[in-house]
């Protein structure tokens, strides 16, 4: 199905675990730095309100004056735990793209706002990388290095697969049970 | 040597490795696709991972954006001196790094500043050897950073996961990697292992497992079958691709050993995840490619 910007609340909250989602329209990438420094009081140079988050350190090269993103896949998201879910309560963000999935403050935090995670396929970074048709602009660039920066994608058809809803679900803690028993079997 | 020439291969040898993965890794992916349930999330990973392989190979762009810890093995013949040698590997790194075949992915670890080109203490990795041979061979892995993290040592007896020390204590260990890994290392996954040596020793023999064909046999028997068992019930836990549920949990299990102190038993696991990116070349003194190690 196709998730178009404005990310709502109502929209977001029509999302269910197992959903495959094309997303199209902005998102800001922010990863281990970014969150750190929001969390910490750090003001961010973005309206993050309805927003998508991206966890992702892209390869970007300049060609004459503009951007252009050579590789864009998601990195493991469980390492923003800690800010998260404070972070999206401040900022009504909407939704986490990310890869490996999230824990329970996350998870809360989406019931509480109306948010979802959004799993991309992690190492899938050309597939991605061409549905960026445009990097308007970057942010803290200088600050936190290229990997680490906060960089405006503009998505069309962005491929996700919905892994933690509104609705208290998580496709990660079902897989974790369901292993977790067969491990246990095994031994 | 001219080492123009010699920065010229090592250049398409960082190219090859970031963009293309060996014709062994995608047939097993390949297999795990097939094996998966129509309509099912796990059989959709892998098919945007297979496109994604294609789409790397087409473009000649990484095929992951972390390009991961650059990891160089050089076995160096008379005719080239290891300062030569690294110079020349890091310059060509400075060079894949400028065209986008690697992300600047080198931060000082007490100033969280990125270099910028790849280089800095530490980075490169480099594991250098001489030869009496005439041909110089270099072997690279590209190894990221969501499945070096979920790397584990274990050191046995382990109570909490009732691992003794003999292989069905390791069998526990690897198992337990597996289950642990689930999710952050981006499978299906690939797990380096070797049972004994020193810490470091052991990391070290446990990546270079990774070298070997994914479908060869282990020589050591009884390796062998503890890759085999190890690959069966891993696979039977429905982790999954990208630990959404699934078939397809490994595409293999790699066992080296060495041999410990009698008061250690190190277990060390590296874990690779899916953009298993490895590939190497023998060069003649002339500069000519004699052979590279992987079809891609």
């Amino acid at each position: 199905m196709l998730l178009e910007a404005p990310f709502t609340e109502e929209k977001m909250r029509r999302l269910h675990v197992g959903d495959k989602v094309e997303i199209t329209g902005l998102l800001y990438t922010g990863r281990d730095a970014v969150h750190k420094y929001l969390y910490e009081g750090g003001k961010s140079p973005v309206d993050l309100t309805d927003s998508i988050i991206y966890h992702c350190g892209p390869v970007v090269v300049k060609q004459g004056k503009k951007w252009v993103v050579k590789a864009a896949g998601p990195t493991t998201s469980i390492r923003e735990e800690p800010y998260q879910g404070e972070l999206m309560k401040r900022y009504r963000i909407r939704g986490v793209i990310g890869k490996g999935g999230m824990g329970p403050r996350t998870l809360a935090a989406c019931s509480e706002v109306g948010g979802v995670y959004l799993h991309a396929i992690g190492g899938a970074a050309q597939v991605l990388a061409q549905r960026v048709i445009e990097v308007p602009a970057v942010h803290l660039l200088e600050k936190f290095g290229s990997p680490e920066a906060i960089w405006e994608f503009k998505v069309e058809r962005f491929p996700v697969v919905v892994t933690m809803d509104s609705h208290g679900n998580s496709l990660h803690q079902q897989v974790l049970d369901t292993s977790e028993t067969a491990l246990r079997k095994l031994l | 040597m001219d080492v123009k020439v010699l920065q010229k291969n090592l250049l398409e040898l960082i190219r090859r490795t970031s963009c293309e993965l060996p014709l062994d890794v995608v047939r097993l992916l390949e297999k795990g696709h097939e094996k998966e349930r129509k309509g099912s999330t796990a059989k959709y990973a892998l098919e945007v991972i297979l496109d994604n392989i294609k789409l790397a190979n087409q473009l000649s762009q990484p095929l992951c954006q972390d390009t991961g810890t650059i990891i160089c093995y050089a076995e160096l013949p008379k005719w080239l001196d290891e300062a030569t040698f690294k110079r020349t590997y890091e310059k060509a790194v400075v060079q894949a790094t400028k065209v986008g075949y690697l992300r600047q992915n080198s931060v000082d670890s007490l100033t969280g500043k990125n270099s910028g080109n790849n280089l800095g203490p530490g980075s490169p990795v480099f594991h250098l050897s001489t030869t009496k041979a005439k041909t110089l061979q270099v072997r690279m892995i590209l190894k990221g950073g969501g499945c070096e993290n979920v790397g584990i040592q274990y050191s046995l007896p382990d109570a909490t996961i009732g691992a003794g020390r003999d292989l069905a204590g390791v069998r526990r260990c690897l198992l337990d990697a597996v289950q642990q890994a689930q999710g952050k290392g981006c499978g299906p996954g690939i797990l380096g292992v070797c049972i004994g040596g020193d810490r470091s020793g052991g990391y070290v023999a446990s990546k270079e497992e990774f070298f070997r064909p994914l479908d060869d046999v282990n020589p050591d028997k009884r390796l062998a079958g503890l890759e085999n068992k190890i690959m069966k019930e891993a696979n039977s836990l429905k982790i999954g691709p990208m630990g959404f549920g699934g078939r397809t949990t490994l595409l293999g299990v790699k066992i080296t050993h060495r041999n410990r102190l009698p008061a250690s038993f190190i277990v060390s696991v590296s874990y690779m995840c899916w953009a298993f990116r490895r590939n190497g070349f023998r060069l003649s003194e002339s500069g000519k490619v004699s052979r590279w190690l992987y079809d891609s």
